[in-house]
């Protein structure tokens, strides 16, 4: 496998499976780890970077869980495939934007990602379909005991797993869950449940993560707290408030349809009338239209169209896998003349 | 009464908070209640207000010249970073890094998994605790022989503990 090969294949967490995944896209769990006595990355020498990276390669890559999984060196990449990465939530921008010796692992279908050198020396994180924090802390926590084993993290009986930033110290686990509400945007909710989330410890953030402003009514809801409680007691914490806020959406998707049916439904149909005709089209108005669309699959307006198909095109209209699939760079006004011809192809099979 | 977050000035700010279902009576001064509220909002995960808060947080004003012995890291790089050097400077910051892992957190113990290495330390722990509850309960009852019994017991295993501690620290 090489990089290349992943514009040709469908990531496992887009596949619109699992549980929920009418309303949730996916569910992440990151684990934040050092090496024991080694200097954190922002203070380390290109020589200590390259130590952290020749000592972890040798054990990543006779790892189980991680066999046939791609290495990529980050320093050597363009920044067309950074941008790529990224785009697959498969590295942070801190990654590809910082400096010196760095490395992503992606495991075959990429469900486990590994970073070196990012904040921490080491960072792992899983993704899976639909509502599956139990599962995808199972599954990084296999990878994360089989490395420990044989290299050791920094670890103190009270502080806990040791992080470059105090905010990760404790468990180092950030889980998150990306949810498409399109209900409690339209009907003005979303404000509410935002601040409620944030008044119980957790985070609500945009499509990208950090930094990012919520775009085409998708969310990401994580735990802000990483010390004094255990993963699964974060894990439980964060899947309730998840429930709650799916029950939530579900009444709001409930009072569309038998209050405001005809304006939804001409919603809907204005949407999937622009991206089925439109010659060019901007990846911002492609994500709203998309996701008015996905709300017209959830609601039955729309019948002959998948919501995996509406998943997988959030990522391909992105700048960098737009200029991936046609195996050139592609100026703005270009992609998106590109962007609107893979959507029509898409959505009008 | 003394602020829980700073322990130096007195407590004005008095309330009840639920993280995550568990309710909490919090005493702050009105400097730590206003870093609590600031926290509370959402998005505050951005580099600027977490260096922001490192600096407000007059953290490391009175160590100011104090560095971390493993990695030189000191006062003027937090304050540029908001992130520590090394694991070390847990160790070396440890008071001032508590409370503002209380401010964040709302604790500052770890309770989640303990990689296997350290595992045996933690059940010694766990079987200390748990002796020196049987050892209150005989005195109560005044079942003395056995209050000694237990008394040299804890003694052994204390004794232990330290001297691990500090071969782990050695081997570091």
């Amino acid at each position: 496998m090489n990089l290349n090969d992943l514009i040709t294949q469908t990531s496992e967490w887009l596949k619109g499976t699992g549980a929920h995944s009418d309303i949730v896209i996916s569910s992440r769990i990151r684990l934040a780890r050092n090496l024991i006595g080694a200097t954190f990355n922002s203070r380390a020498s290109e020589e200590k970077r390259n130590e952290i990276i020749s000592l972890l390669r040798p054990v990543i890559k006779s790892t189980d869980s991680l066999r046939n999984s791609l290495w990529i060196d980050i320093d050597k990449l363009s920044r067309l495939d950074l941008q790529f990465l990224i785009e697959r939530h498969l590295i942070s921008h801190e990654l590809a934007g910082g400096e010196g010796a760095r490395a992503a692992i992606i495991s075959e279908m990429e469900t486990i990602s590994l970073m070196i050198n990012e904040e921490d020396h080491l960072r792992l994180q899983t993704i899976q379909s639909g509502l599956a924090l139990m599962d995808a802390w199972r599954i990084v926590n296999k990878v994360e005991g089989e490395l420990a084993d044989r290299i050791g993290f920094a670890f103190s009986q009270e502080f806990g797993y040791l992080t470059a930033c105090p905010t990760n110290v404790g468990t180092g686990m950030r889980a998150s869950v990306m949810l498409h509400l399109p209900s409690l945007v339209i009907t003005r909710q979303i404000e509410k449940i935002s601040q409620a989330v944030a008044k119980i410890g957790f985070v609500v953030r945009g499509f990208y993560g950090e930094g990012t402003e919520p775009i085409g009514d998708y969310f990401q809801i994580s735990n802000q707290v990483t010390l004094g409680q255990s993963e699964e007691e974060i894990i439980s914490n964060i899947e309730q408030i998840i429930h709650q806020i799916i029950g939530h959406e579900e009444n709001a998707r409930q009072f569309l349809l038998t209050r405001r049916k005809k304006q939804i439904e001409d919603r809907v149909f204005r949407a999937y009338g622009t991206l089925a005709y439109a010659r060019r089209i901007d990846s911002n108005e492609a994500i709203k239209l998309l996701s008015t669309l996905r709300l017209g699959i959830e609601l039955d307006f729309i019948k002959n169209l998948d919501h995996h198909i509406l998943n997988e095109l959030l990522i391909a209209i992105q700048p960098a896998h737009l200029q991936k699939l046609n195996g050139k760079a592609l100026t703005a006004v270009e992609r998106d003349i590109k962007r609107a011809e893979l959507i029509r192809k898409k959505i009008k099979k | 009464m003394k602020c829980e977050v700073c322990g130096k000035n007195t407590a004005t700010v008095h309330y009840t908070e639920i993280i995550n279902e568990e309710l909490r009576e919090m005493h702050l001064c009105e400097w730590c209640a206003q870093q609590k509220e600031a926290l509370g909002k959402p998005h505050f995960f951005t580099a600027e207000f977490l260096s922001g808060l490192f600096d407000a947080s007059q953290v490391f004003t009175e160590k100011q010249t104090e560095k971390c012995a493993q990695c030189g890291f000191g006062h003027s790089n937090f304050q540029k970073l908001g992130r520590l050097g090394c694991s070390e400077c847990y160790q070396t910051f440890k008071e001032q890094i508590t409370p503002l892992l209380k401010r964040v957190h709302g604790s500052s113990q770890h309770v989640g998994n303990v990689p296997s290495a350290h595992k045996g330390i933690i059940n010694v722990r766990k079987d200390l605790s748990r002796l020196r509850q049987e050892l209150k309960t005989a005195i109560s009852e005044e079942k003395f022989e056995e209050a000694a019994r237990l008394r040299d017991k804890i003694k052994e295993i204390e004794k232990n503990i330290t001297a691990t501690e500090k071969s782990d620290n050695e081997s570091q």
